[in-house]
């Protein structure tokens, strides 16, 4: 397709105007585009559009918190510049000790969830279960929602009302 | 029991049965779960492994799965056996490659494993074949619990089960179907199945998991997010959504192929045909590209009672007289599918090959295997 203005260079530029319900299409080269206003700059240089990316993400320090990446576990001797290199951490109690680095990490890994619901082991206190089951009838009420079945989330609903309340739910 | 024992034939979840199983080849559900007061397996000194692996493989060799259970020692395995037990899908490939003392607990007909110090320092897996994701979360759940009164799992009540990865934290579930698509593939749709999983934040992968690329139109599709959502909705997710969702797409891709775009069906078809039946060297991707349009052309005249010229000669090939004959060839084409890939080979052969010997003994099985010389 030719440019609509210069009637010589190939039109790469294509433009749909709709006013008042009417649309309109242009076709126009790179130069009679820029020409018009329309397209100021078509190509970003790599060096460019890096250096935009980098300076808009944070810094080591600022991800991590510069005591944590100078912190060593006592109990695994696991040091947080380990985790970049090897993706995995050194022991269960990492996770108390970086948890200011790792909470983002955990939370865009996740979909935005920081906080299990589903299976507990048995030998887990009662009261734990408690909170981890309300957590889970949320989920549940959530993706019921979702799958728009409706009668199944009105039950989960009494469900967590009676679980509030400290009545014990009735057995459906 | 040998690992020569399981070489000869497909396993269980490779056998074509099941719901669905003309493109939900198979369903699998694994658990990562770490030991309370140890470190994870990159930390651990040679003798902390050894101790976990003692008490890991007694407590897996305990269970009562109606089925007799082995144990290999993978780091003290050939790598041809570590090879081989990663084609059957029974270990990872990180733990095929892994370091230290670490083990694998197997039943016989392989719908179970039990990874011991991989990235984890357990990691379990059932697998069936078809769709069955129900069925194998409650045998999962069932082996996890009996685990679970012997050992004392790292586990804290707001990230869950703790993982050496965050990216596993919370119920440490994966659960994953391999899917057949070669039709989303041939009508080029393949991409936006991609780009809709990616939205739906599963993850796709190739015929053998992490870092493989999707060959012989194989995909394991599996989620990503295992923390914040219970076990019981990310597989009532992939049963009543996910999968539904991708077979029709499949099935509404096949039925464009036998509307407009039939020569491009009957095209692929004829090339395997001629391939399969005269190459005397082909490469274990390349067979498992040609053999996955076989198969669809079998499925296609079964569930679709699709006819055109080259599905009809296919039919000729396999001999198929009456509907049991579809399955037999079925079953015919995934046991070429599996005993063609490197370890099988060589372990059926009895000694290493080179791959240029490989490819001369592959050609020869899959000419064999359709009649010809």
């Amino acid at each position: 397709m030719q440019c609509q203005i210069c009637s010589k260079k190939t039109a790469t530029i294509h433009l749909t105007e709709i006013t008042n319900g009417v649309r309109t299409e242009f076709h126009f080269c790179e130069q009679c585009a820029v020409q018009q206003g329309i397209a100021a700059k078509s190509q970003i240089s790599v060096n460019e559009l890096l250096g935009n990316l980098l300076a808009s993400q944070p810094t080591d320090d600022e991800l991590t918190g510069l005591t944590e990446s100078e912190t060593t576990c006592p109990q695994c001797g696991f040091q947080l510049s380990q985790f970049r290199k090897e993706g995995v951490l050194g022991c269960p109690n990492d996770y108390v000790l970086f948890e200011k680095a790792l909470l983002p990490l955990i939370e865009q890994a996740h979909n935005g969830k920081t906080r299990h619901c589903g299976k507990v082991p048995a030998r887990v206190p009662q009261d734990v279960k408690n909170q981890i089951a309300r957590a889970n009838l949320k989920e549940q009420l959530k993706s019921a929602v979702k799958l728009e079945d409706y009668e199944r989330a009105a039950q989960l609903r009494d469900k967590l009302k009676q679980m509030a309340t400290g009545k014990k739910p009735s057995v459906s | 029991m040998k690992l020569t024992d399981f070489s000869k034939d497909i396993n269980e979840w490779l056998s074509g049965s099941g719901p669905m199983s003309d493109i939900v080849i198979s369903s699998r559900i694994r658990l990562a779960r770490n030991l309370a007061g140890h470190s994870f397996v990159s930390r651990c000194s040679v003798e902390e492994k050894t101790e976990i692996l003692s008490q890991l493989k007694e407590t897996l060799m305990s269970i009562d799965l109606g089925d007799k259970l082995i144990y290999v020692s993978v780091d003290e395995t050939s790598d041809l056996s570590r090879d081989f037990l990663v084609e059957r899908h029974l270990i990872s490939r990180h733990h095929a490659m892994g370091k230290g003392p670490r083990g694998a607990v197997i039943a016989c007909r392989e719908f179970f494993t039990g990874m011991i110090n991989e990235e984890d320092h357990l990691r379990i897996q059932v697998l069936k074949p078809g769709c069955q994701l129900s069925e194998c979360a409650k045998l999962i759940n069932r082996i996890d619990d009996e685990i679970e009164s012997k050992v004392e799992y790292a586990f804290c009540s707001q990230y869950g089960y703790l993982t050496a990865c965050p990216t596993n934290l919370g119920s440490g579930i994966r659960t994953s179907v391999m899917l057949h698509l070669p039709a989303l593939k041939m009508t080029g749709h393949i991409d936006k199945f991609l780009a809709a999983a990616k939205d739906l934040n599963l993850a796709v992968r190739g015929l053998f998991g992490e870092g493989t690329e999707a060959v012989s139109d194989l995909y394991q599709v599996s989620n990503q997010v295992t923390l914040g959502v219970s076990e019981a909705s990310i597989i009532d997710d992939f049963e009543k959504r996910v999968i539904p969702e991708i077979v029709d797409y499949e099935i509404s891709a096949r039925k464009t192929l036998l509307g407009d775009q039939v020569n491009t069906l009957d095209d692929k078809i004829s090339r395997a045909m001629a391939l399969l039946q005269n190459a005397h060297l082909i490469s274990s991707q390349e067979a498992l590209f040609l053999l996955s349009h076989l198969r669809l052309g079998i499925n296609m005249q079964k569930y679709l009672g699709a006819s055109t010229p080259a599905i009809d000669k296919l039919t000729a090939l396999f001999k198929i007289e009456a509907p049991e004959d579809r399955d037999v060839s079925i079953t015919k084409i995934n046991r070429l599918f599996m005993l063609t890939l490197p370890a099988h080979l060589q372990i059926n052969h009895g000694k290493s090959l080179d791959p240029s010997n490989r490819d001369a003994l592959r050609a020869k099985i899959i000419r064999s295997a359709l009649g010809q010389n």
